[in-house]
């Protein structure tokens, strides 16, 4: 596969983007796991999933709007469902839960809705369900380049806040915090993260790369900084070995790398289990 | 302007709904005092100290800390709160004891800044005042009860508060480490921390605090430990709402 990343450029691409991926999404699942709000990523990817059949609508309905990427639509939808699933977890709030599946369903149902008027699937969409090395592009190579920037900077500028917000809400709230804003920055990120690293793994199985890692990671951590750094090389290790075997074996890289994954996360549960014996 | 006086209350009024929780409360907390504040379960305590910590806004009255109307007051840092919640924190959050109590500093350090030598020392200070120098690596969910406590209180004390306050730090401790955390109270106090205990529990305090206020909804009484001792068990059954006789813990 190496020989083959230096010849053809998607397999680049699709390396690239996958080892960004591999970052940004376990780094912004430790503070998702750890604040129980797991199926959030589950939620917005089925909303991205309608903005990009949104796109892909547009761009079959009017010729001038067929040279957009539909990830940028389907970017502006997660944001807007981050923003609405907040709405609903404060208006909620002993039932907060609750917005997941009200935001998760009417992601689904937009996009069935905008997949009917399109008349039915076509391979572009069914790429953006499961992943495909084949149609990352140079575009969202640098899409996703910029996303897992954003997430460093904003992760290292706000690491003390998010960690006090994750451990004990209340306190980081007498202590100044701006916690509302805080969690809005956090929460659109996440947005992000998630659209960009649809190319590869694909709506249905983006949630596993934030929290696969961050469960392998926080069974075997002793602190919070170890937990973040195993997180972030379970999901580089993921990427990388679910890359190589899909291409190897010519299996679905996003179905690999999320299989590669859940073996890594049962190696953890062995071993914390080897452990307390 | 700064005074000698940590808190002020004046005339302070709450209501959830249409039930009044606090009505007219005046309080005052000089530096250096250690007050108990006390008083039967939704007496208004929560509420009371949820308003001096800026969690929920009076519907009248004021709150000056340091001298400084509460509106305007910035300097949070200066105050360090251990809430009763605090113990019913997710156990299996991968944090060392040093993480949880660097973390009372993220008010205090601006955007960017990593732990200074100068934070590292104040973390291992805080831990030691606690007695939990030796556990600073160690996963906090691996600690006892009255140990996480104690963290907690590290957590507050590492930003050098000037005042803490403690709402019901006991719930979830077991009885044979309370004195002893009333103890490290103590201590503090006596090294200059003014500190505000609201329990409901008078007799575990009496011989600890400087001062006591009671409240149940209004302020009932408010004076030094002595004169507490002076009240009789009918003026204190008055405040809590039925027949009650405080007896002082022989440890």
């Amino acid at each position: 596969m190496w020989e083959a990343i230096w010849h053809y450029e998607f397999l680049r691409n699709a390396f690239v983007a996958g080892i960004l991926t591999g970052f940004a999404a376990p780094l912004l699942g430790v503070f998702i796991v750890v604040r129980r709000l797991s199926l959030i990523a589950d939620a917005l990817s089925h909303v991205t999933l309608a903005g990009i059949a949104a796109g892909l609508l547009l761009g079959s309905l009017a010729p001038a709007a067929a040279s957009w990427n539909p990830l940028y639509i389907g970017m502006g939808f997660s944001v807007v469902g981050s923003l609405l699933v907040e709405k609903l977890r404060a208006v909620y709030r002993h039932y907060e839960e609750l917005a997941i599946p009200i935001i998760l369903s009417s992601g689904i149902g937009l996009s069935v809705i905008f997949i009917s008027i399109a008349n039915g699937f076509t391979t572009d969409l069914f790429s953006y369900l499961f992943g495909s090395v084949s149609a990352v592009s140079r575009a969202d190579v640098w899409t996703a380049v910029v996303v897992a920037a954003a997430a460093a900077i904003v992760i290292l500028a706000f690491y003390k806040e998010l960690f006090l917000l994750s451990f004990d809400e209340e306190y980081a709230r007498v202590s100044g915090i701006r916690t509302t804003l805080i969690h809005f920055l956090f929460i659109v990120l996440v947005a992000l993260v998630i659209a960009a690293s649809m190319r590869i793994v694909g709506v249905l199985l983006i949630s596993s790369l934030m929290t696969l890692p961050v469960a392998a990671s926080i069974r075997i951590a002793k602190s919070f900084k170890q937990a973040m750094g195993l997180s972030i090389l379970f999901g580089e290790l993921a990427v990388i070995a679910g890359l190589w075997a899909a291409y190897e074996l010519d299996w679905a890289p996003g179905g690999t790398i999320v299989i590669v994954a859940v073996v890594i996360l049962l190696f953890a549960l062995g071993w914390k289990r080897g452990r307390q014996r | 302007m700064e005074n000698g006086i940590a808190v002020q209350i004046e005339d302070v009024s709450f209501r959830y709904d249409k039930e009044n929780v606090l009505e007219n409360v005046s309080l005052m907390v000089p530096k250096g005092a250690f007050l108990g504040l006390v008083g039967p379960n939704g007496s208004g305590k929560s509420t009371l100290l949820k308003c001096v910590l800026g969690l929920l806004k009076p519907n009248s009255g004021r709150i000056f800390l340091f001298g400084e109307p509460i509106e305007s007051f910035r300097e949070w840092h200066r105050i360090g709160f251990v809430s009763q919640k605090a113990n019913s924190f997710n156990r299996s959050f991968p944090a060392t004891v040093e993480e949880v109590a660097a973390s009372g500093l993220a008010a205090k350090r601006g955007l960017f800044r990593q732990l200074t030598k100068e934070d590292r020392r104040a973390v291992e200070a805080a831990l030691a005042a606690v007695g939990l120098s030796g556990l600073a690596k160690r996963n906090i969910a691996e600690l006892s009860g009255g140990q996480q406590q104690r963290v907690f209180i590290a957590r507050a004390l590492a930003s050098k508060p000037d005042l803490l306050i403690l709402d019901e730090p006991t719930v979830g401790v077991d009885a044979r480490h309370v004195h002893e955390f009333y103890e490290l109270l103590g201590d503090l106090n006596r090294r200059g921390l003014t500190l505000i205990l609201v329990t409901h529990d008078i007799g575990t305090i009496t011989d600890q605090v400087t001062d006591i206020a009671c409240l149940n909804k209004r302020l009932y009484f408010h004076g030094n430990a002595e004169e507490f001792a002076q009240l009789d068990d009918e003026a204190i059954s008055q405040f809590y709402g039925h027949p009650l006789r405080v007896l002082s813990h022989e440890h």
